[in-house]
């Protein structure tokens, strides 16, 4: 108990919690001699695309074990403070778990300094997450994830990616991760517009977690009868916010009236 | 016997203790620390933008102090180490002002009875509930007392004369506005010039909000709070009327013990 009130290493919590309860931190775990990953549930697809003023992040419901669809409303996006949010692609468990940590490192920081980290310096602190879970990545127990954050130096959205080694690498307009993330990249390409609405980039990440679903087994599309619908956050000035289910769901029914006429889709102009 | 040289009772040493940060915690001003409608407000002078007296613990649960500078701010950090610790190993909803004010009476007590000098600082842990009778304010002395405080808790300075004058204002479900008003009154001597907007540190723990419920107001959303709340409460500004308000205050019965008595 003494560490609590004699600890005078820096403001991050996992540097701390790896001094305190080591035991604690999902990177510390014994990696398993034998590969793994086919046997636990993985998460699918997460997109993330900038637009005017801030940024949006969908992610599909689905978990995966191998063939099986271990969970079909699991929600991989989470807000990690008011102006950012992570999604994650990979192992579920280690993936959630690697996020709740993370809430509470950016939160630590803030309230011990009395300020936000920069987003860079919240992106870095993610990078380096990542890349303590190296060993167990190896083991099959990958977890990537997707951040997304709004920055108000530049009063702007911005997007980082990370593979299994840390990062961060910073992407332009719109990023993907996960299983369908090779379709829904694709389907951004065509209709991601530079500078959109908020309301109009939920609609094109939308269509783009459909296309994925579409070819990907492994992503989910909108469950109409179940009423599980996408979760879709917006970060902007004003803050994280998640959209409630009843208006994803007009935008769900909105987009799948319009596939009735057109299944593959809007198309984007080619002149 | 013969008494060794420079021997002093226990009482004594205690005694002396006792004094020597009762001393320290009277020198600075006070903080007042009070339930409104929505919530709980912090309100406390000071001139200083950066070194805090009031601040967050975790979503639920905040923290005011009174005294020397870095020895409440350890005990801040270490509150916020413990918080963030249990409501990782748990889950947030397992983060409880009781465990942390426990958490400081433990860590003040030793000090005060193992140290040669006990820490001269007077804080209180507040944690808004789902409804004002869930909400909890609990005060911790120098020497490891918690005092379970009913609707406001006043440290520091003159907490006496502080804490009878928030007494005559305070009501039961007050608007923040108002609540503000009430505070501003208690902490100005009578006679005294109000601290401007920015020598005023106020925040509160607004149960409204989603997540986080502290919330630092600053700049022109204070200033603007400070305007209501002049122009609300102006009518019973004459002595006279304050005798015969429609409402009389609720607050709790008794003397509101402010540990810097003797």
């Amino acid at each position: 108990m003494n560490n609590l009130f004699t600890y005078t290493g820096s403001s991050s919590f996992t540097e701390f919690l790896g001094a305190y309860a080591p035991d604690l931190l999902p990177s510390r775990m014994q990696a398993p001699a034998v590969p793994v990953g086919d046997q636990i549930p993985h998460a699918t697809t997460i997109v993330a695309a900038t637009c005017a003023g801030g940024v949006v992040m969908a992610g599909d419901r689905r978990a995966t074990s191998g063939n099986i669809i271990s969970q079909r409303d699991i929600e991989k996006v989470f807000r990690t403070d008011d102006y950012s949010c992570m999604g994650i692609a990979g192992t579920a468990s280690t993936g959630i778990e690697m996020a709740r940590l993370y809430r509470v490192e950016l939160e630590h920081y803030e309230k011990t300094e009395g300020r936000s980290l920069s987003t860079e310096g919240k992106a870095n602190r993610l990078a380096t997450m990542i890349r303590g879970n190296l060993a167990l990545a190896m083991q099959g127990l990958v977890v990537v994830p997707l951040f997304a954050a709004y920055d108000p130096a530049e009063d702007g959205g911005r997007i980082f990616s990370y593979d299994v080694g840390g990062g961060p690498y910073e992407a332009r307009n719109y990023h993907s991760i996960g299983s369908g993330s090779i379709f829904a990249r694709g389907s951004l390409k065509k209709l991601y517009r530079e500078g959109a609405s908020p309301e109009d980039t939920v609609m094109a990440c939308l269509n783009a977690l459909y296309d994925a679903a579409d070819d990907d087994s492994a992503t989910g599309g909108p469950d109409v009868t179940r009423k599980i619908w996408p979760v879709i956050a917006v970060i902007t000035a004003d803050g994280f916010r998640r959209l409630p289910d009843e208006e994803v769901a007009e935008l769900v029914q909105a987009m799948l009236a319009r596939r009735m006429e057109e299944p593959d889709g809007p198309t984007a102009p080619l002149r | 016997m013969s008494m060794p040289f420079g021997y002093a009772s226990p009482e004594q040493i205690m005694r002396d203790r006792a004094e020597y940060a009762r001393k320290g915690i009277a020198r600075g001003r006070s903080v007042v620390v009070m339930q409104y409608a929505d919530g709980i407000l912090f309100v406390a002078p000071n001139p200083s933008k950066a070194l805090h007296k009031i601040s967050e613990i975790y979503d639920r649960i905040g923290f005011a102090a009174v005294g020397r500078y870095n020895e409440f701010e350890s005990l801040r950090l270490a509150g916020i180490r413990y918080a963030d610790i249990n409501g990782y190993t748990f889950n947030r909803s397992d983060v409880t002002g009781r465990g942390l004010a426990n958490l400081y009476a433990q860590q003040l007590g030793m000090i005060f009875t193992e140290s040669i000098k006990s820490l001269e600082v007077e804080i209180v842990v507040a944690e808004v509930g789902e409804s004002q009778a869930e909400d909890q304010i609990y005060r911790l002395t120098f020497d490891g007392s918690v005092f379970d405080e009913q609707g406001m808790a006043v440290i520091g300075g003159q907490a006496e004369a502080v804490a009878s004058r928030l007494k005559e204002r305070y009501k039961d479900n007050m608007p923040l506005p108002e609540a503000l008003e009430a505070a501003l009154v208690a902490l100005t001597e009578p006679g005294g010039e109000r601290p401007p907007a920015t020598q005023l540190e106020v925040a509160v723990l607004d149960r409204g909000r989603e997540h986080r419920k502290f919330l630092r107001l600053t700049g022109p959303r204070l200033e603007r709070l400070l305007k209501t709340a002049k122009s609300e409460t102006k009518p019973d500004k004459p002595a006279a009327e304050d005798v015969s308000l429609p409402e009389p205050p609720t607050a709790p019965d008794g003397d509101i013990d402010t540990g810097s008595a003797e």
